[in-house]
């Protein structure tokens, strides 16, 4: 409760990134002694995010073996997008963007805190604080991670790892701004300049001779907007659990006030404990559950989009292949240009294989990661449902008991202050 | 009474000392007025908590604050006050609790029951002499009678008791909501203006009933009639609670003979109707209008104490009305995600993974039932309950105001007798003797009857306050069990619900194992 500031700079240091800290999408990555990226610390102000990204490397091609640079959200979007406007990765899977520190959340309960002081109690604001600053470091946190995820996509991608952007970004110890706006100037956005809301259509409209590919669109389309649908739902749940813990933080609040109970003394301390720790526990499964599973369903969600890209590009390649054949049978029929029709289908039928093989590939492996990343997550949420269950209800056998059972104001302050430890 | 004993200091900083005199569970001792004790005997047993006395006020923060904060931070368990828990000493008279069976299966319908479980240790605390009190009743089988507007639900109420004060020891009887309301506003003209604090009856609902008596067989009807079957059965077992209501005869009349004279004026648009609502109109402005020297430092208290106490009350009732309407929000948000879990497992092409998320979705619905279970036991238990107590409170400070009415009264007669007085004197100078001994006679017979006006309305203000401070200590006395036992229910019907979700989730995990 000593840092939050909204105005001040807030730094977040490695202690505080690993403490009790759930990571919510766990992907095995960052195993590749030769090239270890992490983002040991983050600076935030207001809502601008810099990040500190640090590299500890052993290959050649790196200047230093450990450096770090700092870097803001812009500068990931930049990498991405010049990965993605690169032809050559055009058959590979771009690990998505990371989201933009999304801050909403915690400002819109910083207006209401500030609307509603003067019909607050203390406590009531006192608590509502907390929680604020807690919802604040939570999307802090989170915001850290998906950067970290996305680079140490990168890193462990065989291709990717080379590129010579992902080097400039990790190791270029100046502000990329400048280059920033060179690359859009470059670049001119080839792909973002395509039609992308057609691409469903055009993929699906493709004649697919590939089995392997004809599969891979049926469900990578159906099972897109499944997963759009689930994370939304995810996210709805989330807020009821939060909005049930605001209302615990209310009740527990009143219920505190001495006037109301005066008579009733210990057994309102009791109420009053069994309402914090029950706000405490049902605020905890609201971000644990939000980690594990919406975050899950979120990440794999853009995950999703990005193999639908490949499989958009690859669409674009097959219409490409089939109108330089058109092209071809055109420039015989007439006789003229022949060779360079016949070259120009050549190249399209190429590129076309490389990217259908390494597209294979890439989903292939995509497949794997995904069911793994499920397993893994799906395992800590039920563990994590079982724990926060297994307390609550612990808290509340404790509670009952002691209500029923003793008359001592003592007991009921220690145990009180044990059954609120175990949170 | 206690009232030396009485330190307004405590208001602040005695949020967990006891006013003197106040026990919050009585020794076993005769009647239920307060008793004169000291604290020494807020423990029934230990005298090393009591030499733990003085260390009390250092184990209770006086700031709220402290002791709120305190509570949720991580304590070491090696606090000092944990080893007051720890060393051997007190061991309380623990009533060997296995969760009474009544209640894993909390039927909502049947919270009396296990208020009854709940209080046998305190009934062993409270031995009343004589009768003891052994009643039960319980309001049931709501039957629609008749057709269209002229319909109604009849409810079957049984009495089950020991009481001497009963013909049988099981009977029932079929009522109307109507006879409830003619019952309550009985009770109220004859107990209401001499102090006893009557139960309200169940608030009247024009739209409710109108959906039942059109023949709507669905959700909301049908949880309208079980809110009005529970709030009848608690008005009920409120109304027999108490000693002397309990033995009034139009009580016994209502819960004993099968037939009962039809309650008219109870009906919202009649003329009695309108009369009760103008009189209470008159009510108000009068009570504006009474300005009462108030020499009872006790009542002045009391009557801030219920003030502040109904605030409080209606404030936490809006917040646990919140509470329920956002589980229940929460409720249909995971319902919903388990129809897209489901769908999103049977999009999944790899098998393992498919079959754990259909799993997944099964759990968050069979939770999204117990979330719902959960509302509806956080509606009856705690909302319902702090909605009874909120017309209760109103109920109270109508008492205390039937007691400003009585005072007026007095003082009215009082100023009367005076003018008469006044009169009288002034007779004195009348140059009429033949007309003077008449009138003489005449005055000194009004005199004499507003003198006995007087006294009788002293007798009648004293014995109202009298009656006032029982009932309050009754009232609060009943308050305390109340929340008591309505609060270990509800926490009970939490832990079934997390004990469930626990077996709902440790089934779930393998699943999540087995996919590979």
């Amino acid at each position: 409760s000593s840092w939050f500031n909204w105005a001040k700079p807030v730094q977040l240091s490695r202690e505080e990134l690993t403490k009790k800290y759930i990571r919510s999408v766990s992907v095995d990555l960052n195993n590749d002694a030769s090239l270890l990226i992490d983002i040991p610390d983050a600076l935030c102000e207001r809502d601008k995010v810099k990040f500190t990204v640090h590299t500890k490397t052993t290959l050649s091609s790196f200047q230093k073996p450990e450096f770090s640079v700092p870097r803001q959200h812009e500068d990931f979007i930049w990498l991405h997008d010049t990965l993605v406007e690169t032809e050559d990765y055009a058959g590979l899977i771009i690990p998505p963007a990371p989201p933009k520190p999304d801050f909403e959340g915690p400002r819109e309960k910083m207006h209401k805190l500030g609307e509603g002081e003067a019909t607050m109690t203390k406590e009531e604001y006192t608590k509502m604080k907390q929680e604020l600053e807690a919802e604040y470091l939570a999307v802090f946190k989170k915001t850290v991670q998906v950067h970290e995820i996305f680079l140490q996509r990168l890193s462990s991608h065989p291709i990717l790892n080379k590129d010579r952007n992902f080097q400039i970004f990790l190791e270029y110890d100046q502000d990329l701004s400048v280059r920033r706006k060179n690359a859009k100037e470059m670049f001119g956005g080839f792909f973002k300049n395509m039609v992308k809301s057609a691409d469903e259509v055009l993929i699906s409209g493709v004649k697919e001779v590939d089995d392997f590919f004809e599969q891979e669109k049926t469900f990578l389309l159906d099972y897109y907007s499944k997963i759009k649908d689930s994370t939304a739902k995810a996210e709805k749940m989330t807020r009821s659990h939060k909005n049930i813990a605001d209302d615990y933080i209310r009740i527990s609040s009143l219920m505190y006030q001495q006037k109301i109970t005066r008579i009733l003394i210990y057994t309102h301390i009791v109420v009053t404990m069994s309402f914090v720790s029950l706000q405490k526990v049902e605020g905890r499964v609201a971000s644990d559950q939000e980690l594990k599973l919406t975050e899950l369903l979120r990440y794999y969600m853009r995950d999703i989009q990005a193999a639908k890209d490949l499989l958009y590009r690859r669409a674009r390649a097959l219409a490409d292949y089939e109108n330089s054949n058109k092209a071809l049978d055109k420039a015989r029929l007439k006789s003229k240009d022949i060779p360079q029709a016949e070259e120009h289908q050549q190249q399209c039928l190429q590129k076309f294989d490389k990217l259908s093989e390494s597209g294979k590939k890439e989903l292939t492996s995509f497949k794997g990661r995904r069911v793994v990343a499920f397993r893994k997550n799906l395992i800590e949420m039920a563990e994590l449902e079982i724990k926060h269950a297994k307390v609550r209800s612990s808290i509340q056998l404790y509670y009952i008991c002691f209500i029923m059972c003793t008359n001592e104001l003592q007991y009921a302050w220690g145990i009180c202050k044990i059954l609120c430890e175990q949170i | 009474m206690a009232d030396a004993a009485r330190d307004p200091q405590q208001d602040d900083t005695g949020l967990l000392e006891l006013e003197d005199g106040e026990d919050l569970f009585p020794e076993p001792g005769p009647g239920p007025a307060l008793e004169e004790s000291g604290p020494a005997s807020l423990t029934t047993e230990d005298l090393s908590t009591n030499a733990n006395g003085p260390k009390q006020a250092s184990l209770f923060d006086d700031d709220p604050d402290d002791l709120f904060a305190e509570a949720t931070e991580e304590v070491s368990l090696d606090s000092p006050d944990r080893d007051v828990l720890l060393s051997d000493g007190p061991s309380p008279a623990i009533t060997p609790m296995t969760p009474p069976t009544s209640v894993i299966t909390p039927r909502i319908g049947h919270a009396h029951d296990d208020m009854f479980t709940h209080s046998s240790f305190d009934e062993i605390e409270e031995e009343d002499g004589g009768d003891s009190f052994d009643i039960h009743i319980s309001v049931s089988d709501p039957e629609k009678v008749g057709d269209g507007m002229n319909a109604y639900m009849a409810y079957k109420v049984t009495t089950k008791t020991s009481m001497s004060l009963f013909k049988l020891r099981e009977f029932s009887v079929r009522r109307r909501f109507s006879d409830f309301l003619g019952l309550h506003s009985k009770l109220a003209s004859k107990y209401l203006h001499i102090g006893y604090i009557v139960p309200p009856a169940p608030e009247k609902s024009i739209v409710g009933m109108t959906k039942v008596k059109v023949g709507k067989e669905d959700q909301s009807s049908n949880e309208f009639v079980e809110k009005r079957r529970s709030a009848l059965e608690r008005y009920l077992m409120r109304t027999v609670k108490h000693p002397i209501l309990l033995k009034d005869p139009d009580v016994l009349q209502f819960l004993e003979s099968s037939e009962l004279p039809r309650a008219v004026s109870t009906q919202a648009l009649s003329s009695a109707g309108l009369l009760r609502m103008v009189n209470k109109a008159a009510d108000a402005v009068n009570k504006m209008t009474i300005k009462m020297n108030e020499s009872d430092a006790w009542f002045e208290e009391k009557q801030q104490h219920f003030e502040n106490l109904d605030v409080q009350l209606r404030k936490l009732h809006a917040s646990v009305e919140s509470l329920v309407l956002h589980r229940k929000e929460l409720s249909m948000n995971m319902a919903s995600f388990a129809k897209s879990a489901a769908m999103l497992g049977n999009s999944e092409d790899h098998t393992a993974l498919s079959r754990a998320l259909s799993q997944l979705a099964e759990v968050e619905e069979k939770i999204d039932q117990l979330q719902q279970d959960q509302a509806n036991a956080d509606f009856y238990f705690l909302s319902e309950l702090l909605g009874d107590y909120v017309r209760l409170i109103t109920a109270v400070k109508g008492v205390f105001d039937q007691r400003m009415k009585t005072w007026q009264k007095w003082q009215d007669s009082q100023m009367m007798l005076q003018k008469k007085r006044e009169a009288e004197a002034k007779l004195q100078f009348n140059n009429k003797p033949d007309k003077l001994q008449q009138a003489k006679d005449e005055i000194k017979e009004e005199i004499e009857e507003l003198e006995m006006k007087v006294q009788q309305g002293e007798r009648d203000f004293e014995q109202i306050s009298k009656t006032i401070r029982k009932e309050v200590g009754r009232f609060e006395k009943e308050r305390v069990k109340d929340f008591k036992s309505t609060v270990i229910q509800y926490l009970e019907t939490l832990l079934q619900t997390q004990q469930q979700m626990i077996k709902y989730w440790e089934a779930f995990l393998p699943e999540a194992k087995a996919i590979s």
